[in-house]
């Protein structure tokens, strides 16, 4: 990317690919340029376009956080024209990568409180930039605890953070599957994300709920937020509106008069209560 | 600066010339009754004043319907990507009407609001926009109803109005104009204090922009307004491609088994794909809440966030809508229900 058109993505070499899960794969991304290396950065909750050239590009955050440095990480799901022409590259292979673009969670605000992380699915990948920064940062916060569901067992994804995430004592780490999901060996939960939720009860004093995932988990979450007396200021959550340009012109993540990708993606549920429920 | 003077109507074919020698690319309204269009002018014989509006706008100078920004060799997983500079040929568009040249500050506002836009900027810049005011107007021109008029002088760096079949009127407006005039001061005699008023259009305002503006949000969720308003939109796109105002784009790529380009081309928020999700979520499901964001849109989230009006009353989405929808009419309705 040139400072001049913005259009023009980074080249980037892919080092490490992940089979996180049937039909969802994580890449590693190192800067082909080291310049572009140096100039680039990023916070927790900004996403980018992602592009296989000759196949176009998609929408996905960054998944790794800020603070391992020399490389970005995306997550997707093999779905439609570019993320299987994105799937079917190797290491050593180069894309493109145009970005950041967005706004950020207000991690420094959140010092000396209690954070709630509720993921869904393939909904984890947002989130998982913001946890493992507030983790690398571990001092700064009190109880972190992680909801995490998905379908079934074999569609968790970053299943060996999972594991050091449940390992650690300064995590609280809950992971669910919907019923019927469940296979004989699996020592989570079975029940869906706000059933858990309820469940777990985890106080809403000094406390965050940062909550990403598919529209009708966050529907039937937001109760259950609400009922454990969290505020609609203490709620954040990141809108997943179609993107093309990323920058605010191209018209489509129009929702009322605000561009999810400037002035979202993360947005605090107070702000989507202003907002045509058009996400 | 505006200053005054009149051109011969004779004199306009010399004056194009003098445009082409001094290397600019001159787009103007050419075609057929019923298919006038800018286009590059050949020859300025073909050059039409007698139409109400052109089908398309003029936008495509400064936004092309299709440009190519990148250029990709292709060889197996092995690819070269390379940048399309952005082309910005110097260009006069002649024969703009106010609406049109209006319609640039909106153009402008989308593009540059927050970050610059290298294929846009460009071009804007080298296009000198000959306006022309209107002496006649259809029952879709609303130009007045949206802050604009038949002799309006935003947006255009020279403003001709025809005074009789013979003369027109040129209000020399910006530093750009007087280039163009400065390529053939010849042609140019005192207005001696001349006025455009009386050759003007006469086009009734049917509604008060900045009422709708503020009345709009608490529109939005009467469901039954849009859907009964739009219960016969095909969800063509018509209304956005010719539309000059209208801006929302595409990237796509496209590409042989050897070679690519990435494109941006203009798209529409009336189709359904254009916020669809990968998961099949569509938050603007029905064709009414498509048809909403397309008021909405113009007459509420630009001037809001922008302080641009999304309309310009050049009344083309009316005149192409194959099932026959009224903006002018629409907005109008929308104006007179009570909150």
């Amino acid at each position: 990317m040139t400072a001049a058109n913005l259009y023009i993505p980074y080249q980037m070499r892919i080092d490490k690919v992940t089979e996180e899960a049937p039909g969802v794969k994580t890449f590693r991304l190192g800067f082909v340029n080291k310049d572009d290396e140096g100039r680039f950065s990023f916070k927790a909750g900004q996403f980018g376009e992602y592009s296989v050239y000759g196949e176009g590009e998609s929408t996905f955050c960054i998944a790794s956080p800020p603070t391992r440095k020399g490389y970005i990480e995306c997550t997707f799901r093999q779905m439609g024209r570019v993320t299987t022409a994105l799937a079917d590259r190797d290491e050593g292979d180069i894309v493109g990568f145009r970005g950041p673009y967005g706004n950020i969670f207000p991690i420094d605000e959140w010092a000396g409180k209690n954070l709630l992380f509720i993921a869904g699915g393939i909904a984890l990948p947002p989130m998982r930039c913001v946890i493992w920064n507030c983790l690398d940062l571990r001092d700064r916060y009190q109880d972190v605890t992680i909801i995490y569901g998905a379908r079934t067992v074999a569609d968790l994804v970053y299943k060996h953070e999972l594991a050091e995430w449940e390992n650690r004592s300064d995590v609280k780490l809950f992971t669910t599957v919907d019923p019927g999901g469940q296979t004989p060996d699996w020592k989570g939960k079975v029940g869906f994300v706000p059933t858990i939720l309820e469940q777990v009860a985890p106080s809403s004093v000094n406390t965050i709920a940062i909550v990403c995932g598919p529209p009708i988990m966050i529907k039937l979450t937001m109760p259950v937020l609400a009922k454990l007396g969290f505020k609609p200021e203490a709620i954040y959550t990141t809108l997943e509106n179609r993107m093309k340009c990323g920058v605010g012109k191209c018209g489509r993540c129009n929702v009322g008069k605000v561009y999810v990708c400037k002035d979202g993606p993360v947005f605090t549920l107070a702000q989507l209560n202003q907002l045509p429920p058009e996400y | 600066m505006n200053e005054s003077k009149i051109i011969l109507k004779k004199s306009l074919g010399e004056w194009f010339n003098m445009m082409t020698a001094g290397g600019y690319r001159v787009v103007g309204p050419v075609g057929q009754d019923g298919q006038i269009d800018f286009e590059p002018v050949t020859s300025p014989d073909a050059v039409r004043f007698d139409h109400v509006q052109t089908n398309n706008s003029g936008k495509w100078v400064m936004f092309p319907r299709y440009e190519a920004m990148m250029r990709f060799r292709l060889s197996g997983k092995e690819v070269q990507a390379g940048e399309i500079p952005p082309q910005a040929p110097p260009t006069v568009l002649f024969g703009a009407h106010p609406c049109d040249a209006a319609s640039l500050a909106t153009l402008n506002a989308v593009f540059t609001w927050d970050s610059s836009d290298a294929y846009f900027e460009p071009k804007l810049a080298n296009t000198t926009i000959i306006g022309l005011s209107c002496t006649k107007g259809d029952s879709y021109c609303f130009c007045t109803s949206v802050g604009g008029g038949p002799g309006d002088t935003r947006g255009s760096d020279v403003l001709l109005t025809p005074l009789d079949g013979e003369k027109f009127l040129a209000e020399i407006l910006t530093e750009k104009g007087k280039s163009v005039v400065g390529l053939a001061p010849q042609l140019f005699s005192a207005a001696d204090g001349t006025s455009k008023e009386a050759a003007l259009a006469k086009i009734p305002a049917r509604f008060n922009h900045r009422d709708v503006t503020a009345k709009l949000p608490s529109l939005f969720p009467k469901e039954d307004v849009w859907k009964e308003q739009s219960l016969r939109c095909l969800g063509c796109g018509a209304c956005a491609y010719v539309c000059p105002t209208c801006s929302c784009f595409d990237i796509q790529d496209e590409r042989d088994r050897y070679t690519g380009v990435r494109i941006r081309c203009w798209d529409s928020c009336g189709f359904g794909l254009f916020t669809l999700h990968a998961s099949n979520h569509n938050p603007r499901h029905k064709q009414s809440e498509r048809w909403r964001q397309r008021v909405m849109h113009k007459f509420s989230y630009q001037p809001e966030r922008l302080n641009v009006l999304g309309c310009v009353g050049c009344g083309r989405c009316s005149r192409s809508c194959p099932v026959d929808m009224n903006l002018g009419e629409h907005v109008a309705a929308l104006a007179e229900i009570k909150v």
